[in-house]
C-alpha cells in the first residue's frame, strides 16, 4: 500500500546487524534525552508515568472515602478530612487524570503514526504542554500536602471563595496551569490534522481515532479558557473579596456555576470522546470488519463535540433557573443522546457477522459498550427535570458520572493501552493476567457502583460522611467492588512494567491490524516512518474483496 | 505495492534553513504556524469572552451604578491609547510590508517603532492605575470612592466595575508586555537578517497577536470608558 517518497533526511534503514533495530526507545538514553525530547512518543511516555501517578493518588483517596463509608458511623476520618477526600479525589481524577488521560498519553503518542506524519506540528508545544502539566500538578500536590481543599471539586462559590479556609487558591492556580497544558496539546492536535496528513490521507480515510481527538480538541479549544479565567476570578475572588461572586457585595454566584459548568460540562465530553475513538479501532480490529457506518460515526464525535457546548445549564436545574432556561437546557441534553447512541448502534453492527476474537483489548471494549450504555441512559433519565430535582445530589449522580467516567473513559484507556502496548513497547503482556484484569474490571467496577445508583434512588446524599444503618449492606457491596477494581488496576500496572523487561517481543503487528500506525515497526522509529507513506484506502479495510481491490488498483492519490 | 517516487519539495525550492524537519517543505510549516496562531487566538477569545460575559451579566444588574462608575475613568487617556494602540498595529503592518519588500532595517525600525507605542500605551495605562489608587478605586479593603453616587450598596456594586477593569485592562496590559518581548526577539532576529520576503512567517503570526490584543482594547474602550458619556 506504500510508495516510497524522498524525505528531507533520508534514513538508513538499519540492517541486520545482530543489534536490535533502531526505534524511538534505544534512539537515546540517559534522562537528558527524555526530558528533552520533542518526540510525541516519548513525550506520550512521559505523559503516561505523570498520569498513572496522579491516577494512583487519585485511588488513594477513594479507596479511604470507601472505607470510611464502610460502616454508618463516620469512624475512620474527621467530617473536614472527608471532604477534603472526596475534593482531592475529583480534583486529581479530572483534572490530572481524566481529561488529559487519553489525548496526551494515547493521542499524542498515535495521532502522527495515524495520519503518516513525523512528529506533531510543534514538537516544542508539545514538551511544553507536558512541563505545564507538571507545574500545575506540583501546585495541586502543594496544597494537598499542606491539608488539601474542601469545596467538592467544583469550587462552588461563594463556599470557595469567602468560608473555605482551606488552600482554595493553590488547587486552583494548579488547575488554572494545567488547562494550558491541554489547549497546548488540543491545539496542536487540530493543526497536525489539518495540516500534516500523509498523501492520500484524505478527511474520510481517517480512523474514527483521530475523528474523535479532532472533536475532543474543538472542545478543548474553545472550552478551557474559559474554566482558566473563572477559576482565576476564583482565586482573585478569594485574595482580595472583590464581589464578583459574592452575593453580600452585589455578585452572582450563580454566574460562576454557567462559567463553571460552560467548561465542565463539555470537559465530559473531553474525556468520552477520545475513549469512544479507542473503541471504534479495537471493534472493528477484533470484530475483523470495518466499522459499520464510518461517516455517521465519525460526524457523531463532531455533533456530541458542538451538542456539548449547549447543555451546561442542567447541571443547574435546582440552582434557581427559570423553568423556561430548564426545559430547553433538558430537550439539549436528551439531544446528545442521539449521536452517543448512533455509536453504540454502530458498533454493535460491527459486532454482527464479524469475526470476533475475545483478546483483551476486545473484552476491554466490550465492557465498555455495555458500561456507557447504562451510563448513557441514566444521563437521560438525568435530564428529565423531575426526575433530577428527586435524585439530585444523591448516590444517583455519582454512579451515573462513575458509569461515564470510570466506565466509559478508563474502560476505554485501559483497552486502548493494551492494544497499542505493542507499539509502544514492542512486548507482549500476559494474555491469561490480562484477560483476567479485564474481568476483574469489569465485575468490581459493577460492584463498586451498581448499588450507588440503588442508594442514590433511596436518597443517600452524596458527600456525606456517615448515613443511616439501612444503607450498610449496599455500601458494603460498593467498598467490596472497588477492592476489586483496585486489583484490576494494579494488574496492568504490575505486567507492563514486567513486560517491559521480560515479555516476548511482539513483532511489528501483533494483532494482524490494519491502520498506518501498524505499518511500521514496533516499536516506532523517532521518525514513524522509514519512508512517507502514501495512503491509497480507508483505515479499516478487513473485507477481503477490498482489500484485493485495492492492491490491484495501486494508484496513489496526493494530496 | 505500487512505487510511485513523489518528490515532497517543490521543483527548484533550495532546503530553506528555517524549515523543521518534521515538515515537508515550507509552505506546510507556513500554513500549520498560521493555523495555529488563529487557533490560539481562538483560546484567547474564549479567555476574555468569560470576562465580557461577566461584564454583561453586571451591567445588565447594576446599569446606573456601571455608568456612574465608569464616570472615573479618564476618557481623554483612554482616547489617547486607543489612537496610539491603532497606530503601533499600523506600525506592525509595516513591519511586515518591509520585510515583503526585503528592506531589512525597516522591518526593524517598524518593529522598534511597534514596541515604542506599545511602551507608550503601559506608559499612559500606568498613570491611569496610579490615579485609581489615589482615589481609593481599587477593589479591596481600601476600596472608598468618595463620589456621592457611589456609597452605600451602589459603591459595593461599582466595586465589581472597578475589579472588572483592573481585571479586563491588567490581562490586557499583560497580553501586551508579552507582546513587547516576543516583538524585541523578533527585532533582534530581524537585525541578523532572519527574515526576508521569502521567510518572513513569525513576522506574520506575531502581527496577528498584536493586532489581536489591539481589537480586545477596541472593546474595551467603550464598554469601560464610554458608557457613563450619555448617563448624566
Amino acid at each position: 500500500m506504500n510508495t516510497t517518497v524522498d524525505t528531507a533526511e533520508p534514513v538508513v534503514p538499519s540492517p541486520e546487524t545482530g543489534s536490535e533495530p533502531r526505534n524511538y526507545l534505544n534512539a537515546a538514553y540517559g534522562l537528558r534525552s527524555w526530558l528533552l525530547t520533542r518526540d510525541h512518543k516519548r513525550i506520550a511516555i512521559l505523559y503516561l508515568i505523570s498520569v498513572t501517578a496522579f491516577f494512583a493518588l487519585g485511588s488513594f483517596f477513594a479507596l479511604l472515602i470507601r472505607l470510611e463509608l464502610l460502616t454508618p458511623e463516620g469512624d475512620l476520618v474527621s467530617p473536614d478530612t472527608y471532604n477534603r477526600l472526596f475534593t482531592m479525589h475529583g480534583i486529581v481524577m479530572v483534572f490530572f487524570f481524566l481529561i488529559p488521560g487519553i489525548p496526551a498519553v494515547l493521542g499524542n503518542f498515535l495521532v502522527p503514526l495515524m495520519i503518516g506524519a513525523k512528529d506533531l506540528a510543534f514538537p516544542r508545544i508539545n514538551l511544553a504542554s507536558w512541563y505545564i502539566y507538571c507545574l500545575g500538578g506540583l501546585f495541586t500536590l502543594w496544597s494537598i500536602v499542606h491539608g488539601g481543599v474542601d469545596t467538592g471539586w467544583t469550587f462552588y462559590t461563594p463556599f470557595s471563595t469567602h468560608y473555605s479556609n482551606t488552600y482554595v487558591i493553590s488547587a486552583a492556580l494548579g488547575i488554572f496551569i494545567t488547562g494550558f497544558s491541554s489547549i497546548f496539546t488540543g491545539l496542536n492536535f487540530i493543526v497536525t490534522i489539518h495540516r500534516m496528513r500523509a498523501p492520500g490521507m484524505t478527511w474520510f480515510r481517517l480512523p474514527l481515532f483521530i475523528w474523535s481527538h479532532y472533536a475532543t480538541s474543538l472542545i478543548i479549544v474553545l472550552g478551557t479558557p474559559v474554566i482558566a479565567i473563572t477559576i482565576l476570578l476564583v482565586a482573585a475572588e478569594k485574595l482580595l473579596h472583590l464581589g464578583i461572586f459574592d452575593p453580600a457585595l452585589g455578585g452572582d454566584p450563580v454566574l460562576f456555576q454557567h462559567l463553571f459548568w460552560f467548561y465542565s460540562h463539555p470537559a465530559v465530553y473531553i474525556m468520552i470522546l477520545p475513549s469512544m475513538g479507542v473503541i471504534s479501532e479495537l471493534v472493528a480490529a477484533f470484530a475483523r470488519k470495518p466499522v459499520f457506518g464510518y461517516k455517521v460515526v465519525a460526524f457523531a464525535s463532531i455533533g456530541i463535540a458542538v451538542l456539548g457546548f449547549l447543555v451546561w445549564g442542567h447541571h443547574m436545574f435546582v440552582a434557581g433557573e427559570s423553568v423556561y432556561v430548564a426545559t430547553v437546557f433538558s430537550v439539549l441534553s436528551m439531544l446528545v443522546a442521539i449521536p452517543s447512541a448512533v455509536k453504540v448502534f454502530n458498533w454493535t453492527f460491527t459486532l454482527y457477522q464479524g469475526s470476533i476474537s475475545l483478546q483483551t483489548p476486545m473484552l476491554y471494549a466490550l465492557g465498555f459498550i455495555g458500561l456507557f450504555t447504562l451510563g448513557g441512559l441514566t444521563g437521560v433519565m438525568l435530564a428529565t427535570l423531575g426526575l433530577d430535582v428527586h435524585v439530585h445530589d444523591t448516590y444517583f449522580i455519582v454512579a451515573h458520572f462513575h458509569y461515564i467516567m470510570v466506565g466509559g473513559t478508563i474502560m476505554g484507556y485501559l483497552g486502548g493501552l493494551h492494544y497499542w502496548w505493542p507499539k509502544i513497547s514492542g512486548k507482549l503482556y500476559p494474555a491469561f493476567l490480562s484477560r483476567l484484569s479485564a474481568l476483574l474490571v469489569f465485575v468490581g467496577f459493577n460492584l463498586t457502583f451498581f448499588p450507588q445508583f440503588i442508594l442514590g434512588y433511596l436518597g443517600m446524599p452524596r458527600r456525606y460522611w456517615s448515613y443511616p444503618p439501612e444503607f450498610q449492606v449496599l455500601n458494603v457491596l460498593s467498598t467490596a467492588g472497588a477492592s476489586i477494581l483496585g486489583v484490576g488496576y494494579l494488574l496492568p500496572l504490575c505486567y507492563f512494567i514486567w513486560s517491559m523487561r521480560y515479555g516476548k517481543n511482539s513483532g511489528d503487528n501483533p494483532w494482524g491490524a490494519v491502520g498506518l500506525e501498524w505499518d511500521t515497526s514496533s516499536p516506532p522509529p523517532t521518525e514513524n516512518f522509514l519512508t512517507t507513506p502514501v495512503v491509497t484506502h480507508g483505515p479499516y479495510e478487513y473485507n477481503p474483496k477490498e482489500v484485493h481491490d485495492r492492491t490491484s488498483q495501486p494508484e496513489a492519490r496526493v494530496g | 505495492m505500487a512505487s510511485t517516487t513523489i518528490d515532497t519539495h517543490a521543483p527548484g525550492a533550495a532546503h530553506h534553513p528555517a524549515l523543521q524537519h518534521h515538515f515537508d517543505n515550507m509552505e506546510q510549516q507556513k500554513e500549520s504556524a498560521t493555523l495555529g496562531m488563529w487557533l490560539f487566538l481562538v483560546t484567547e477569545i474564549m479567555f476574555f469572552g468569560g470576562l465580557f460575559t461577566a461584564y454583561v451579566v453586571y451591567r445588565h444588574a447594576f446599569p446606573g451604578v456601571f455608568a456612574a462608575a465608569s464616570h472615573h475613568l479618564d476618557v481623554t487617556l483612554g482616547g489617547i491609547n486607543t489612537a496610539v494602540l491603532i497606530c503601533s498595529s499600523l506600525t506592525m503592518a509595516l513591519a511586515i510590508w518591509s520585510a515583503q519588500i526585503n528592506r531589512r532595517k525597516l522591518i526593524v525600525f517598524f518593529l522598534l517603532a511597534t514596541i515604542a507605542l506599545g511602551s507608550v500605551f503601559l506608559g499612559i495605562k500606568t498613570v491611569e492605575y496610579r490615579d485609581k489608587f489615589h482615589h481609593h478605586l481599587v477593589p479591596g479593603t481600601s476600596f472608598a470612592p468618595d463620589d456621592p453616587h457611589l456609597q452605600g450598596v451602589a459603591g459595593q456594586q461599582s466595586q465589581i466595575f472597578f475589579a472588572l477593569y483592573f481585571i479586563m485592562t491588567g490581562l490586557h496590559a499583560l497580553h501586551m508586555i508579552i507582546g513587547i518581548g516576543v516583538l524585541a526577539v523578533l527585532a533582534v532576529l530581524s537585525w541578523k537578517g532572519r527574515y526576508d520576503a521569502h521567510y518572513h512567517n513569525p513576522l506574520e503570526c506575531s502581527g496577528l497577536y498584536w493586532h489581536f490584543v489591539d481589537i480586545v482594547w477596541i472593546f474595551l474602550f467603550p464598554l469601560l470608558y464610554l458608557i457613563g458619556a450619555h448617563a448624566r
